[in-house]
């Protein structure tokens, strides 16, 4: 943490320090400080006069269907893409270890979704599954789906977890990648030599050693889900059919900015805000650990 | 060219006091190595002369300029480090040439001095290379090199050869001996190695726990160790060390009963008897029982008991030796290389 | 790998080709949509295969005004105005995170860790959970449809300043005395020693932070209300509404192709040190 010298004392490091201080005090902490403040007011429908009312607003989101709808509505989404894209990445990492030659060029061709803007991923899968033109949609006709998200809510979710995966993939299997590549080969050799098979060393070496990986992945994906798929639900649902798609983010910014409710987004982003100190905690127990494994 | 003095410094971290009140003359043009072991506080003194850590209390003084509250760079020092510090990013000339753009010096009298450095240390070729394309010889050259072309008054070196093989050590302690009397600057030197410490130095400031044991020339830390410690610390293989006890006759007792003559007090004292000073002698009385023996060709090493004990004793018989295990060697000792310490304080009697 | 049976790599080389196709669909498709000319792309079935529109759509998209009955400003300038958002960010980012981790590791000063865990709480607060407030913020310092308010909410890093904190405790502490015993002070160390050592850092730093800074979406599609300020990505949202009244979808794709490709360009081309940057600012 500490270096043996340092330089003798002056005010240059507050001089250092202050642009990041400043920033942070005017665009994070005012803002959060002042999300926590209106969350425990109600103003009314003129915005004439505000009330303090303690945790009403929280109350009342608990007790709202809407709300609780889009916080279960939010874990499955994260559950599913996390397990979509996971499980994509770590098959396509798990042969990609195997490739000797060419390697680096599956790597590439495979990694670039990563610097796709969510919003834009979001408007490819649209596209393909747009219900009249889509040459998705064209194909499903084949196969008897009626195929519609605009209309049927499970499709609409559907369509959003593809979306948010195939995003996710690049940057999951990069990490698997390399974790895979860290793992010495003698130690792949020595359970050839005890005569475990390609696919039986996948899981009882492999996927065991890859597993801080794996959890690593999973708070990331998480995250990811929870926060950066705002642009692909905001360019293919808009939250919709009938709130099916209706994730806590795009919740937030809905009541905020469209329905205008002070009070109940300030409530949502300081339970948001929860969850993200939860989910860093988690993901710093975890680099804790991992420098003992 | 300067002196160095150090005059009764202390070192506390907090509440934990590292160094207990040093003081010490470095003569103008002397080199002076500071042994101990590690942890001894040898290196924060060396860092403490350099102005990398503060003085808790106590004076350096440089020629005759008091220099505790001057930066490192305005000390007139330089220093060469363990792992040489050399600025990865940049060529061995712009290592050289760093500090002296720093203080202004011009581009002319730069590039002298960088190639009068080069030459003395026939690193001239390497000029343009990064210090990782340098072997860990070469790079101790650039590290000294970066050293020398300060002109400074005082050479500070801490361990710089602990990371070189045993061979180039040997090596490169001669040409830091030969480049210090070349140039004739004043050098304070850090190491751990008793044996790189008695070949380089001028003197030798023993350390131990933050406290002076002995300051003296290798040849008086060798034949009058000031304590238990320096004796212990001086001398390879080392000193062996028995228990004994001064009779009202003038005369020790051994601690298998057998008496010889040369107290120098009464009551109970520590022996020191250096291996290489054991002389065998049938009639001797010191009697060791021969276990392993270790041919070294020019001597052998004779690892034993004294009889009697479980006092483990070694002695050095020179030219080639052959003996059974089990066998009982007599050996006699010179009283004035008959060490003896008091027990208690390990100060020398 | 250890098995040298031929139908194994066989199956290896397929399973990757199927994963590559399957990632790369999406925007091949797009591709395609972007080569035709817009009645083409209301005829079902959609083409698989490019047609020969594909530079006239890049014309007529990159310097026109958009879609019939939405007219904005034209893409080349709207790519302008991401250019400016993703470099400011990165830079900016960059900028105050190396700088106060040079602070914080070479300096001890009071409050010192409370600065550091001051930056930290940034890590908590990402801004879809504080929109509303932080819009309120950035309104009243007037900083509505500004270059300066699309970049400089979203510039305090923590994880920009953890990873040079990272890199400042590897670096030797020698590094520093020596630099002290040659005389240099505070930023001529920062500049002569610390800068250059920390470059494969900075611009792997510098590609990640790149493509999240051009990727934003929510931030801008908030503070900017002025067509002149909008950047591409936000705009293909507006299209995208738009194109249940002007299916255009021709112009559309080429503009999210026009809107991925810089991005996507440094991801191949600086693949080293996209790799770099991501698995040491996440860590």
């Amino acid at each position: 943490m500490l270096k043996r010298v340092h330089f003798p004392p002056s005010i240059l490091p507050y001089l250092l320090v202050a642009p990041q201080v400043a920033i942070t005090l005017i665009f994070f902490i005012w803002p959060a400080a002042e999300a926590l403040y209106q969350s425990f007011l109600i103003e009314d429908a003129f915005g004439l006069s505000t009330e303090f009312v303690w945790f009403e607003n929280f109350d009342a989101l608990f007790k709202d269907p809407q709300y609780t709808g889009a916080f279960l509505r939010t874990a499955f989404f994260s559950g599913a893409v996390a397990f979509l894209s996971l499980s994509l990445a770590i098959v396509l990492a798990g042969f990609a270890d195997r490739v000797v030659r060419g390697a680096t060029v599956y790597r590439t061709l495979l990694i670039w979704p990563y610097a796709i803007a969510p919003v834009l991923a979001g408007a490819l899968w649209a596209f393909m599954f747009n219900p009249t033109l889509g040459i998705i949609s064209y194909a499903l006709e084949f196969i008897n789906v009626d195929w519609n998200y605009k209309v049927n809510g499970r499709q609409a979710m559907a369509l959003v977890i593809m979306a948010a995966a195939w995003k996710q993939v690049a940057y999951n299997f990069l990490f698997y990648l390399a974790a895979m590549q860290s793992i010495p080969k003698s130690v792949i050799e020595a359970a050839a030599i005890d005569g475990a098979g390609p696919i039986r060393r996948f899981w009882t070496i492999i996927f065991p050693l890859v597993s801080p990986t794996t959890f690593f992945l999973l708070v990331i994906n998480a995250v990811y889900a929870f926060f950066d798929t705002f642009g692909i639900i905001d360019a293919v649902t808009q939250g919709g059919p009938a709130n099916a798609t209706t994730i806590l983010v795009y919740k937030v910014y809905n009541d905020g900015f469209v329905g205008l409710d002070l009070g109940g987004s300030a409530a949502q982003s300081v339970i948001l805000m929860a969850l993200v100190i939860a989910m860093t905690v988690v993901q710093f127990r975890f680099i804790e650990k991992k420098v003992e494994y | 060219m300067a002196s160095l003095t150090l005059k009764d410094l202390y070192k506390s971290y907090g509440n934990t006091e590292v160094l207990h009140g040093i003081s010490g003359e470095i003569q103008d043009g002397e080199f002076v190595v500071i042994v101990g072991p590690s942890g001894c506080g040898k290196s924060t003194l060396l860092r403490m002369i350099a102005g990398l850590e503060i003085i808790s209390a106590g004076e350096v003084y440089i020629g005759d300029r008091k220099v505790n509250d001057l930066e490192p760079a305005d000390r007139d020092i330089a220093m060469v480090f363990q792992n040489y510090a050399l600025y990865p990013h940049m060529s061995v000339r712009q290592n050289m040439a760093y500090g002296l753009k720093i203080r202004g010096i011009s581009k002319k009298e730069i590039n002298r001095r960088v190639e009068e450095a080069a030459d003395i240390l026939e690193i001239r070729e390497y000029l343009d290379r990064k210090p990782r394309q340098l072997s860990g010889g070469q790079r101790q050259r650039v590290a000294m090199g970066r050293a020398i072309v300060r002109e400074p008054e005082v050479f500070l070196f801490d361990e710089p050869l602990s990371n070189l093989d045993a061979k180039l050590r040997v090596q490169m302690r001669l040409e830091i001996r030969k480049l210090q009397q070349r140039l004739g600057v004043t050098a304070v030197y850090v190491t751990h190695d008793q044996v790189e410490a008695m070949t380089l130095g001028d003197r030798l400031m023993v350390l131990n726990a933050g406290y002076v044991e002995q300051f003296g020339t290798p040849l008086e830390l060798y034949e009058r160790p000031a304590s238990l410690f320096v004796a212990g610390f001086i001398g390879s293989p080392a000193m062996n060390f028995l228990e004994a006890k001064g009779q009202p006759d003038g005369m020790l007792q051994l601690e298998n009963g057998v008496v010889i003559s040369g107290a120098k007090s009464e009551g109970p004292v520590t022996l020191g008897m250096r291996p290489e000073h054991l002389i065998e002698d049938t009639e001797g009385p010191i009697r060791i029982e021969v276990s392993v023996l270790e041919q070294l060709g020019a001597n052998t090493l004779i690892h034993g008991t004294l009889e009697g004990t479980e006092r483990e004793m070694v002695a050095s018989l020179p030219g080639i030796h052959q003996l059974e295990p089990g066998r009982v060697l007599g050996f006699l000792i010179r009283p004035d290389e008959l060490h003896q310490f008091d027990s208690k304080t390990g100060k020398r009697l | 790998m250890v098995e040298h049976r031929p139908i194994l790599t066989v199956l290896t080389h397929l399973v990757m080709l199927t994963g590559i196709l399957l990632i790369a669909f999406p925007i091949w498709i797009t591709f395609v949509a972007a080569s035709h000319d817009a009645i083409r792309m209301t005829q079902v079935p959609l083409p698989l295969w490019p047609g020969d529109q594909f530079w006239h759509n890049m014309k007529i998209t990159l310097l026109g005004s958009g879609l019939r009955g939405t007219e904005t400003t034209p893409v080349w300038w709207m790519m302008f105005n991401s250019l400016v958002m993703a470099l400011s960010i990165a830079f900016g980012k960059i900028a105050i995170s190396i700088i106060s981790a040079f602070a914080i590791v070479y300096f001890r000063f009071p409050f010192r860790m409370g600065f550091f865990w001051l930056i930290f709480i940034t890590l908590m607060l990402p801004v879809e959970v504080r929109i509303l407030p932080t819009f309120e913020v950035v309104a009243n310092l007037g900083l509505l449809n500004s270059y300066a308010g699309l970049s400089l909410p979203l510039i305090a890093s923590a994880t920009a300043t953890f990873m040079f904190r990272q890199v400042f405790l590897t670096i030797p502490d020698e590094m520093l005395e020596s630099a002290r015993i040659d005389g240099a002070g505070p930023m001529r160390f920062f500049w002569d020693i610390l800068l250059p050592l920390s470059r494969t850092n900075i611009a792997a730093l510098f590609v990640i932070l790149f493509i999240y800074g051009w990727n934003q979406y929510l931030w801008p599609l908030l503070i900017t209300t002025d067509a002149d300020m909008t950047t591409v990505v936000v705009s293909l949202k507006q299209m995208l509404t738009a194109a249940e009244a002007t299916p255009e979808w021709n112009i559309i794709m080429m503009t999210a192709l026009l809107a991925m490709l810089p991005p996507i360009l440094v991801v191949v081309f600086m693949q080293k040190l996209f790799v770099k940057g991501l698995t040491e600012t996440d860590k």
